[in-house]
């Protein structure tokens, strides 16, 4: 990234652990490290791709930057501010900024409440507009995601994947946020309609100068839309480049085995890849491996990476990664 | 050389309250004995309903096979009672699920549900069956296999008990295996743990697979031949490389076009295909993908284009006017 681009946000060793389950009444399960350290920064109307496999913490990454979940340390700050330092009323105003566009556009849609109130629901919250106000925004808003103003009266069940999926996102612009994480929006829908949603977020990424987290486990689509990316292991980020770095020159032996192991739609090239296969699998984050977390699984692992933790750090221009192997 | 299984003319129904679903219309084709099929195709076009209907495991009511055949070496599974389609399943025909716990037992260990599926089609010692459970559970790389028969499936991981159903599927020796989306529910560098098992097991093994699949990226790496569905028909088949490389019909173009490229250059905007797929309670006449195609003429509208094969080739294409469409958008 260029010097000259100013940071929205800012990650600083973001830590956070969900109690475990009890082992029994007497002795508390470990605390599960779904987000275990982790530092970086998102500058404005770039898109930050984060990959890594489920239960690697991408989500709990995503959710408590937004302070939905409370930070079991660390800080965040957004638009040089820190997002600890704020009380509750200004805390709200930063997340009305800070967006979210989930998963599942099955289950993060109300069933009983019209897409008129679902896409209206912040501007209640957040506003005093007036009805006629609301709802002309409410139309504003289905018409930049591509759906029928019209349609304001319909229940979500009336919707398909895709357009639930707009549906999600019209809710997210609703306020004019400036940065939206976008937590696997297009995983759960048919190939020829994730491609419909990724040129829609795009394009609203130009016309409405957002900046994005675009969370996914999807290799390919993520390089296709992000400028930068990070790849997680197990509540750490292991490796943090350009994407075309990142895809080209990966440093880290996880993020090389991952890239090798994204199916390519192309028999020629499937076939003359390296494919890099990991054995075993990954571990429980509630008892993470000593050293480098990744050495149970690591074909290169030496000595040194079952005793010490590797530093993140930044091993050339704008390519961070957390490995001993790497000078 | 006759090949090991050929399907005619396979229709399936579902009778439902809101009215008809077509889910399977009029596919026809073959496969050889040691070939990887990759059926391919987005969700609801009809993939595991018209395995199913092979294995006949449709449920009636609301389900019915309403035309077909399906010959498996020399007999017609479609005309098989209960009794005898139970003993094809399993023994000539095994089929492996996204989930493995369609197929496990929660309440009994691996070890015994792999020893029952042995006896039932072998001729074997308990004793007997019990070590050959754990060859297989060493063949598909499950570490310390043999101290891991008495364990019960929620002590393997996605990934692991994705193999044990592998090794459920191989312990009679099938001539096909269908997958159905094994691979789905799992994490890439798991997914290509299993990609490389299964490839390994065929050439080893020289059975059959069918690998079903909305994933293109998946059988590029391992199927031989591919059907891509669409609606409940088989719109393109085909050698893999004619498929991806020679693309005819389309909507596989659209297909692929939709599909980032790991050599996308920035702001490379991709390839949509417009709409959605049909509705199959109210599929329309004529070619099932007209509604979404840049292509239609009048014709397509009105009379369904048959799967008709490329001269000289092993590719057949269902839309009218792929003559002269061949080269527009195809890589
Ligand atoms: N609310 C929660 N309570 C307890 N554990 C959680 C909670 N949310 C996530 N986890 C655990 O934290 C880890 C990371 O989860 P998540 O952030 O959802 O990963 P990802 O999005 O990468 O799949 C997982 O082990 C998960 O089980
Ligand atoms: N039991 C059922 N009752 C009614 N419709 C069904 C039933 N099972 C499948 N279908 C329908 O048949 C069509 C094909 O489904 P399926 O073969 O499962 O698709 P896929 O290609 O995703 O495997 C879908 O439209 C589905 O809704
Ligand atoms: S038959 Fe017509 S509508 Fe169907 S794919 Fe071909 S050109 Fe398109
Ligand atoms: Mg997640
Ligand atoms: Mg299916």
């Amino acid at each position: 990234m260029k010097a000259e681009m100013k940071k929205l946000v800012e990650v600083r060793n973001l830590k956070k652990y969900f109690p475990g389950t009890e082992v029994s009444i007497f002795r508390a399960g470990n605390d599960v490290k779904a987000v275990d350290g982790v530092s970086f920064d998102i500058y404005e109307q770039e898109t930050l791709g984060l990959v890594g496999e489920t239960g690697c913490g991408k989500t709990t990454v995503g959710r408590t930057m937004l302070h939905l979940y409370q930070p079991t340390a660390g800080n965040i700050i957004f638009d040089g501010v820190d997002l600890n330092d704020l009380g509750e009323r200004e805390l709200r105003f930063a997340r009305s900024k800070m967006q979210m566009i989930f998963q599942d556009p099955y289950a993060s849609l109300n069933p009983r409440m019209t897409v008129g109130s679902i896409v209206g629901a912040p501007l209640d919250v957040h506003t005093d507009q007036s009805r006629t106000e609301k709802r002309e925004r409410v139309q504003e808003l289905l018409d930049i995601v591509g759906l029928n103003p019209d349609f304001v009266n319909r229940y979500p069940h009336e919707f398909s994947g895709g357009q639930r999926q707009r549906i999600g996102i019209a809710r997210a612009l609703a306020l004019n946020p400036d940065f939206v994480v976008c937590d696997e929006p297009i995983s759960s829908l048919d190939v020829s309609i994730q491609a419909q949603v990724v040129n829609l977020l795009e394009d609203l990424q130009k016309k409405l100068g957002l900046t994005y987290l675009f969370i996914a486990h999807d290799l390919s689509m993520v390089r296709h839309i992000s400028d930068r990316m990070a790849v997680m292991y197990l509540g750490k980020i292991v490796e943090l480049a350009d994407r075309d770095e990142i895809f080209l020159n990966s440093l880290h032996p996880y993020t090389q085995a991952l890239m090798s192991a994204v199916p390519v739609p192309d028999p020629d090239l499937a076939e003359t890849k390296d494919r890099i296969i990991l054995d075993g699998d990954i571990p429980n984050p509630s008892n993470p491996p000593l050293g480098c977390n990744f050495n149970t699984r690591c074909p290169v692992a030496i000595d040194i990476c079952f005793k010490e933790e590797p530093e993140y750090r930044e091993v050339k221009d704008n390519h961070w990664v957390a490995c001993h192997l790497v000078k | 050389m006759t090949p090991l299984l050929e399907i005619k003319n396979l229709k399936t129904r579902f009778y439902t309250q809101d009215g008809v679903v077509r889910a399977v219309n009029d596919v026809s084709y073959t496969m050889d004995s040691g070939e990887i099929l990759g059926v391919v195709g987005e969700s609801g076009c009809g993939k595991s309903v018209h395995a199913l209907s092979m294995m006949q495991l449709i449920p009636y009511p609301p389900g019915k096979i309403t035309n077909g055949e399906v010959w498996l070496d020399g007999q017609d599974l479609l005309t098989l009672n209960e009794e005898e389609m139970q003993k094809v399943r399993g023994r000539d025909i095994a089929m492996i699920f996204q989930d493995p716990m369609t197929s496990l037992n929660p309440v009994f260990t691996i070890g015994f549900q792999i020893t029952e599926a042995l006896l039932l089609h072998n001729d074997m010692t308990k004793r007997e069956a019990k070590d050959r459970a754990g060859e297989l559970l060493e063949l598909v790389g499950i570490p310390g296999a043999k101290d891991r028969l008495d364990d019960y499936p929620h002590q393997f991981s996605g990934g692991m008990r994705q193999r044990a159903m592998i090794a459920m599927g191989l312990s009679c020796e099938p001539k096909l295996l269908i997958a159905d989306e094994p691979t789905t529910a799992l994490d890439v560098t798991i997914q290509a743990q299993i990609i490389d098992l299964v490839k390994k097991l065929q050439e080893e093994l020289g059975m059959a697979i069918m690998w079903i699949t909305h994933d293109l990226g998946v059988v590029a790496e391992l199927a031989h031949t591919i059907n891509v569905m669409y609606a409940g028909s088989i719109i393109e088949t085909g050698q893999i490389h004619n498929i991806y490389k020679e693309t005819k019909h389309p909507y596989t173009i659209g297909l692929l076009g939709s599909l980032p490229r790991l050599d996308d250059a920035p702001g490379t905007e991709l390839v949509s295909i417009p709409g959605l797929p049909p509705d199959l309670l109210a599929l329309p006449e004529g070619c099932p993908f007209a509604a979404r195609c840049e292509y239609r003429i009048e014709k397509c509208l009105v009379e369904k284009p048959p799967l008709e094969g490329i001269d000289g080739k092993d590719h057949s294409v269902a839309c009218w006017r792929w003559e002269e469409i061949a080269g527009i958008g195809s890589k």
